[in-house]
């Protein structure tokens, strides 16, 4: 909580006007918007809870859980949708059950959609934590997904 | 002043009129869905587009100010095609079980399909899938028959300064929700379901409890009374077809006796009953120093408000339950006793103009030994499903009066079903209580009228007395603003969550305009000019109650059964 009030402190006399930035900075902060958070910041600015969530929901860049141990992000670009990411981003769905935005709830995976990450030559691209995977087909991620698991089952394990 | 045109008619209208205010004026109905009354137009739904010569698209009449010379067509076939595809499209994702939804008849949707003659859908069967939010005890929530005008959200923000909803997510996955998408319980929402009334379809119901209450008057083991709140009898009526305004109290108290209730009560004794109750702590309250200004504590939905967003005033609320949770904790108590019933054998049944008063008889401070003081809450409108139900024809009732010995009532009581009447009635009552003289006006002018806020200074004796009337919380919380702010000019503050008061309260009858609502004042002004009494304190049956039971105002029986205590609420909004 204590990097929410940094936050805060930045923006004194904050409007509704601020909300964004403040919200912005929080998922800096935090990785993702709590609903602790969205309280904290709706008594600070003075609009409700409700409001603040409806904002949020609008915009595309804010998580509303916490960022997996791995994130999973999937690009949509208009060159990798060429190549074929709409059959990726089905299979990484299917495969971790949960839909782009959310956090599986082992919290091993959190998966992402971004518009273009601009590596089209690689397209179609996937990030994990940041690594870009190139040419990626749903064969392929399904197999990095599968050895992740294995990887954290056997550390797990000793 | 200037001339436009409306389907070839030369017309005058104001400067900065609407197309459709014109319209509306000149007796060409024009369709919308979202559109409010007193809100700004949103332009959402765009069922009320016309053609304006000169625009290559179609105008929003809603919306639109009307420019000199300008040329409007309401009806052209390309504006009926258009209105029609887009009843077409919201049809098209639009469950298909109107035959059962509690709307039915009644839906603003319903009714554009058929006047927009739309006989197919021909576009795509996939339709949104999305849970229904039965949460709460008041109101349910069905985003799949929600078709996103909006209404809902801006009544809830703009009126009721609350805003528990709002719009989550964007374009064709956008819905309305409440704050990370959990349920109406522990969301901020008041449960006065202002939302329902100008919901066009079936998203928005009340909680519904009429299968239980069957159930009850079908049980022999038990013993089923009801009470009825003072403004229930000028409005429903109007759920069978008749002109708003009507009274129909003795058919009402007739047919509640048809259906089976062993006693029928009438909550405006209750009401008096708090007028003493109130008015004591009032008095009490200036005498002694005590916490001002003080509130009235009737409306549920304002309590709420108050636990959750000014903690810091719950102190400025009276302790007085409401007259419903009056009424059920001397049923439950003096009532049973005097009948020898078992508590727990009787089902209290209230009917309501309200849906936030279900959420008020579950509240743990309206039980005891976990018995709930009342059973059910009935709005107007269930009361209405009731008597459909059981086949009573309202109208061929003869009229009938309610049970001792909580029936008598005076009209000063039936008057708290409106803005400004639990103050006009503790004005009167606190006037005989401080000079021992009856108050000499026949009312008072100053807080009469849907106005959402009215305010009045009286000399009472000694005592120069301010007093403020607001209806729609949006209206109180200005008033609270201007009172943290330090404003204490007034003494007492009457507080009804529903813009206009209970008359036009969540749980009545639906697709209804000022004028009906004015109506429904008017009728309950009409049974105060016409009653014999006038005044609280001489309720000949509440003086007895206090004789026999009671006590007297703030005693000890009183304390114990007619007063609570409300604190902080944190909402998980």
């Amino acid at each position: 909580m204590s990097q929410i009030k940094t936050v805060l402190e930045k923006y004194p006399n904050a409007k509704r006007e601020n909300l964004i930035p403040i919200l912005q900075d929080i998922q800096e902060a935090c990785g993702y918007l709590s609903r602790e958070v969205v309280n904290e910041v709706a008594q600070y600015i003075g609009l409700p809870a409700a409001k603040i969530y409806g904002v949020a929901t609008f915009y595309n860049q804010f998580r509303f859980q916490p960022l997996g141990k791995y994130h999973v992000m999937i690009c949509r670009g208009t060159a990798c949708h060429v190549k074929g990411s709409q059959k990726v981003l089905d299979m990484v769905v299917k495969a971790l059950g949960i839909q782009p935005g959310q956090t599986s709830r082992d919290g091993l995976f959190s998966l992402g959609v971004v518009a273009c990450m601009g590596a089209c030559g690689l397209a179609p691209v996937v990030s994990i934590n940041g690594e870009f995977h190139a040419k990626v087909t749903p064969k392929k991620l399904s197999g990095i997904i599968a050895e992740i698991r294995d990887k954290e089952l056997s550390h797990a394990k000793n | 002043m200037f001339n436009i045109e409306i389907d070839n008619r030369n017309v005058q209208v104001n400067d900065g009129e609407t197309i459709l205010a014109v319209c509306k004026r000149e007796g060409i109905r024009i369709p919308t869905l979202c559109f409010l009354e007193g809100l700004a137009p949103s332009g959402a739904c765009r069922m009320c587009i016309v053609e304006v010569e000169g625009f290559p698209g179609l105008i929003p009449a809603c919306s639109y100010p009307v420019t000199p010379g300008m040329k409007v067509k309401t009806s052209t076939p390309r504006v009926l095609d258009a209105r029609r595809t887009i009843v077409e499209l919201l049809v098209s994702n639009h469950p298909d079980d109107c035959l059962y939804c509690l709307r039915n008849g009644q839906c603003e949707l319903q009714k554009l399909a058929r006047d927009m003659d739309v006989k197919r859908i021909s576009y795509g069967k996939s339709k949104t899938k999305r849970n229904a939010d039965v949460s709460s005890p008041s109101i349910v929530r069905d985003p799949e028959k929600c078709i996103l005008c909006g209404k809902c959200v801006r009544v809830c923000e703009e009126i009721q300064g609350v805003s528990a909803i709002d719009f989550v997510g964007r374009g064709c996955k956008a819905f309305v929700g409440t704050a990370f998408d959990s349920g109406l319980n522990v969301s901020t929402c008041i449960n006065c379901g202002q939302c329902i009334l100008v919901c066009p379809t079936g998203a928005l119901t009340e909680r519904t409890y009429v299968d239980e209450v069957a159930a009850a008057l079908a049980d022999p083991d038990k013993f089923v009374v009801v009470q009825h709140a003072p403004s229930v009898s000028v409005t429903l009526a109007e759920e069978f077809g008749v002109k708003a305004g009507k009274d129909v109290d003795g058919q009402m108290v007739a047919a509640l006796r048809r259906l089976g209730f062993k006693r029928v009560f009438d909550t405006s004794f209750t009401a008096d009953l708090t007028i003493l109750e109130e008015g004591s702590e009032l008095v009490h309250r200036i005498k002694t120093g005590g916490k001002l200004p003080m509130m009235t504590s009737c409306s549920p939905g304002w309590i709420k408000f108050v636990e959750q967003f000014y903690p810091d005033m719950i102190e400025n609320v009276s302790t007085c339950k409401s007259p419903q949770q009056m009424m059920g904790a001397l049923i439950k108590s003096f009532f049973a006793q005097r009948e020898g019933l078992e508590p727990s054998k009787i089902v209290s049944v209230s009917i309501m103009p309200c849906t936030a008063k279900k959420f008020e008889c579950q509240r743990p401070e309206m039980a005891v030994d976990y018995v709930p003081d009342v059973d059910y809450v009935l709005t107007t409108r269930e009361l209405a499903q009731l008597f459909r139900r059981y086949g009573i024809e309202l109208g061929a009732m003869t009229p009938d009066t309610a049970d001792t010995p909580f029936g008598e009532r005076t009209s000063a009581g039936k008057i708290f079903g409106a803005t400004g009447g639990v103050m006009e009635a503790a004005i009167r009552s606190a006037y005989f209580l401080l000079t021992g003289q009856e108050y000499p006006e026949e009312k008072i002018p100053a807080i009469r009228g849907l106005k959402g806020h009215k305010e009045v200074k009286l000399k009472i004796g000694e005592l120069e007395v301010g007093a403020a009337v607001v209806s729609g919380l949006g209206n109180a919380r200005k008033l609270l603003d201007e009172i943290k702010a330090g404003r204490n000019d007034i003494h007492f503050i009457e507080v009804m969550t529903c813009p206009g008061g209970c008359i036009s309260g969540g749980g009545q009858p639906l697709n209804t305009d000022t004028e009906a609502v004015k109506a429904r004042l008017q009728a309950l002004y009409q049974i105060d000019r016409d009653d014999r009494t006038r005044v609280s304190h001489r309720n000949e049956s509440v003086n007895r109650l206090y004789k026999e039971f009671l006590g007297q105002p703030l005693g000890e029986k009183s304390h114990h059964l007619l007063h609570t205590h409300y604190k902080k609420r944190e909402v998980k909004a």
